[in-house]
């Protein structure tokens, strides 16, 4: 089969962030087996792992599907609360922690995905704007359930209370979710090499589904979603496949973030956390996969290196964040590296499709 | 129901076809069709039948509401008189999506391309309906990706060698010139396997060489897929020269039907393009 040229570089692309991601890995193994690895370091390769799984997820929504999305964080906090009771349930009954991850990281994504598609059925009918702000909405809906919900387990089995802790546990049971308190007594059993597994399977499911007819689908509807439909392309089915794909790799990343803490409060997936998730797209570039984990590693440091700043860390935060965006964005850089990719720059007088539903057709 | 069947079936007496299509039913019967806009009768009282593998034309001057009938036929408005017949099956309650399935594409006015997409992947966007695989197969690359793959790549460049577009396959669409753009939404629009191809303005912009090229496309299209094509154009050098029957619509109604010959000649016509003669 002929490969065209296009497809040929976008491949080039899709492998070269795979091997930057094993090249990650490799670096920081030898450089922790050498012991030349601080502890601060070392407490922030899961985050990294995470927060990279968290950006590409999201590109996937913003974007190959073309929707803004503020309430990403939720689908995390999904994945943590949900991931993180059942790597606890397992815990009396199996003692490999990989196989407690695992299993913690396949409930976080399925839950996740149960939320996305629940969440993805009215939001999708919205456009820009509006979609970001129902996203935002349904976000904090989430926040508020797990601060307010408080789920026990005994020799009995589950036990799930709202609002105020009706649980009555057993005296050997344990209370997993305590409302405000959050998760309690977490497993801390991720790992650097389980963040690079989830980051390497989410490459592969991304970059594989955007080669697909999912993904031509999906992008076509982002392109003219009028001359989708006029092709026959289903296009609240592609948008909610798409929408749901993110929300589980969010799921997963979400349950792999919480085990790598002793307490997890629902408060930590709020707002913010979205945003910053956002910060690690736009900053990456939209539709860039490699920029969006180069991004998330980066920001994910950044606050850290700046602890010598003190007071002013969050300032220069700020200040490192708008050069950078500024140079990114910056004409003669774009040319330069779009000449060197010997590609057709985009034509800036380009009309932007609008596309709006009752625009004539 | 069977009270419109029967009055369908009056009307298809009528209608006029060519005579290669007489023994098979038509492809295309819209009977009363008419929307409302507010108090604006928009189309009113549209009646067209379309043979197996006519060329039609779709003429009349601007703002005579003919992409509103395209509309209409493809479901971007519910109609709010008449029925739409295609293949016999009437097709309300459809949507757009539905509409495509059944067997009408179209191509657009203001050029409509996946502008970030590859001409291929373009095209082979609109064989989605025809793609079976699914989510989970897409993942993870199981056997029917690749074959359904390898199938869509190999119809893709049969369809753009139609028009010599193969060596831009891998061109972004949005850079293409504009006849090349809107080649690739007629090659995009068969890709979904029309029954009855909609071209609004296929000719629009494009220079008299490219329009006699289009008109032969068109003619090849129509004689290799064997599908009935419906064209709207102010090129009458192209309307004159390829379609079989002409309808032309004036405020939103018909004033003639007939040949191209019968229009050229037809004084409603003249007098809907040129204005009235004035008495001596």
């Amino acid at each position: 089969m002929k490969r065209s040229m296009n497809s040929r570089r976008t491949n080039l692309l899709n492998y070269a962030t795979y091997l930057l991601v094993i090249a990650f890995f490799v670096i920081i193994t030898v450089m922790n087996s050498s012991g030349s690895l601080s502890s601060i370091m070392k407490g922030m390769l899961v985050p990294i792992c995470a927060y990279s799984v968290m950006a590409v997820s999201l590109n996937l929504t913003v974007g190959i599907l073309g929707e803004l999305s503020l309430g990403h964080a939720g689908f995390m906090s999904v994945g943590a609360f949900t991931g993180v009771t059942a790597a606890v349930a397992l815990g009396n009954h199996v003692s490999s922690a990989p196989v407690r991850l695992l299993v913690g990281m396949v409930v976080g994504a399925v839950f996740a995905a149960i939320v996305g598609v629940l969440i993805g059925i009215p939001v999708l009918r919205l456009k820009g704007d509006y979609l970001a702000i129902v996203t935002l909405a349904f976000g904090e809906i989430i926040k508020g359930i797990f601060n307010n919900l408080y789920v026990g387990l005994d020799s009995r089995g589950f036990h799930i209370s709202l609002l105020s802790d009706t649980t009555n546990l057993d005296p050997d049971g344990t209370l997993i979710i305590g409302g405000p308190m959050g998760l309690k007594s977490i497993p801390t059993i991720a790992t650097f090499t389980s963040g690079i597994i989830l980051l390497l399977i989410t490459l592969v499911v991304v970059f594989h589904l955007v080669n697909s007819r999912t993904g031509r689908a999906v992008m076509a509807i982002r392109d003219n979603r009028i001359a989708a439909e006029s092709i026959g392309i289903n296009v609240t089915k592609y948008k909610l496949m798409a929408f749901t794909v993110s929300a589980a790799l969010a799921g997963a990343a979400g349950s792999l973030f919480a085990m790598n803490y002793t307490t997890m409060v629902a408060n930590k997936f709020d707002f913010n956390t979205s945003i910053l998730i956002l910060v690690f797209v736009v900053l990456g570039g939209q539709g860039n996969m490699m920029g969006s984990i180069i991004a998330a590693s980066a920001l994910t440091i950044l606050p850290e290196a700046l602890r010598s700043f003190s007071t002013y860390r969050m300032l220069v935060y700020a200040i490192v964040l708008i050069l950078v965006m500024l140079a990114t964005n910056n004409p003669t850089l774009k040319s330069f590296f779009s000449k060197k990719k010997n590609t057709v720059p985009v034509d800036p007088d380009e009309p932007e499709d609008g596309d709006e539903g009752k625009e004539a057709v | 129901m069977s009270e419109k069947t029967k009055l369908v079936e009056a009307r298809r007496e009528k209608a006029l076809i060519p005579e290669r299509d007489y023994d098979k039913s038509p492809i295309l019967e819209c009977v009363n069709l008419g929307i409302n806009f507010g108090g604006l009768k928009a189309v009113d009282d549209f009646n067209l039948t379309i043979g197996r593998t006519e060329i039609a034309g779709l003429i009349g001057p601007n703002g005579a509401g003919k992409t509103t009938v395209f509309n209409l036929l493809t479901k971007v408005y519910q109609p709010t008189t008449g029925t739409i017949l295609l293949d016999g099956k009437d097709t309300h309650g459809m949507n757009t999506i539905q509409v495509n399935h059944a067997g009408i594409a179209r191509t657009f006015q203001n050029i409509r391309l996946f502008n970030n997409l590859t001409v291929e992947d373009n095209v082979k966007a609109a064989m989605d309906h025809s793609m079976h695989y699914n989510l989970f197969s897409g993942i993870l690359r199981l056997p029917n990706y690749w074959k359904e793959e390898k199938l869509a790549h190999k119809r893709a460049l049969e369809l753009l060698s139609i028009f010599r577009m193969e060596n831009l396959a891998s061109a972004r669409a949005g850079s293409l010139p504009y006849g090349a753009q809107r080649r690739l939404e007629i090659v995009r629009a068969l890709a979904t396997n029309p029954s009855l191809l909609l071209l609004d303005e296929p000719a629009a912009g494009m220079n008299p060489s490219e329009t006699a090229e289009l008109m032969e496309n068109i003619r090849t299209i129509r004689d290799t897929f064997q599908i009935a094509v419906l064209l709207i154009e102010h090129d009458m050098n192209l309307v004159m020269n390829i379609c079989e029957g002409l309808c032309v619509l004036n405020f939103g109604q018909i004033i003639a039907k007939g040949t191209p010959e019968d229009i050229q000649k037809n004084p409603a016509v003249i007098e809907a393009y040129l204005g009235k003669q004035k008495e001596a």
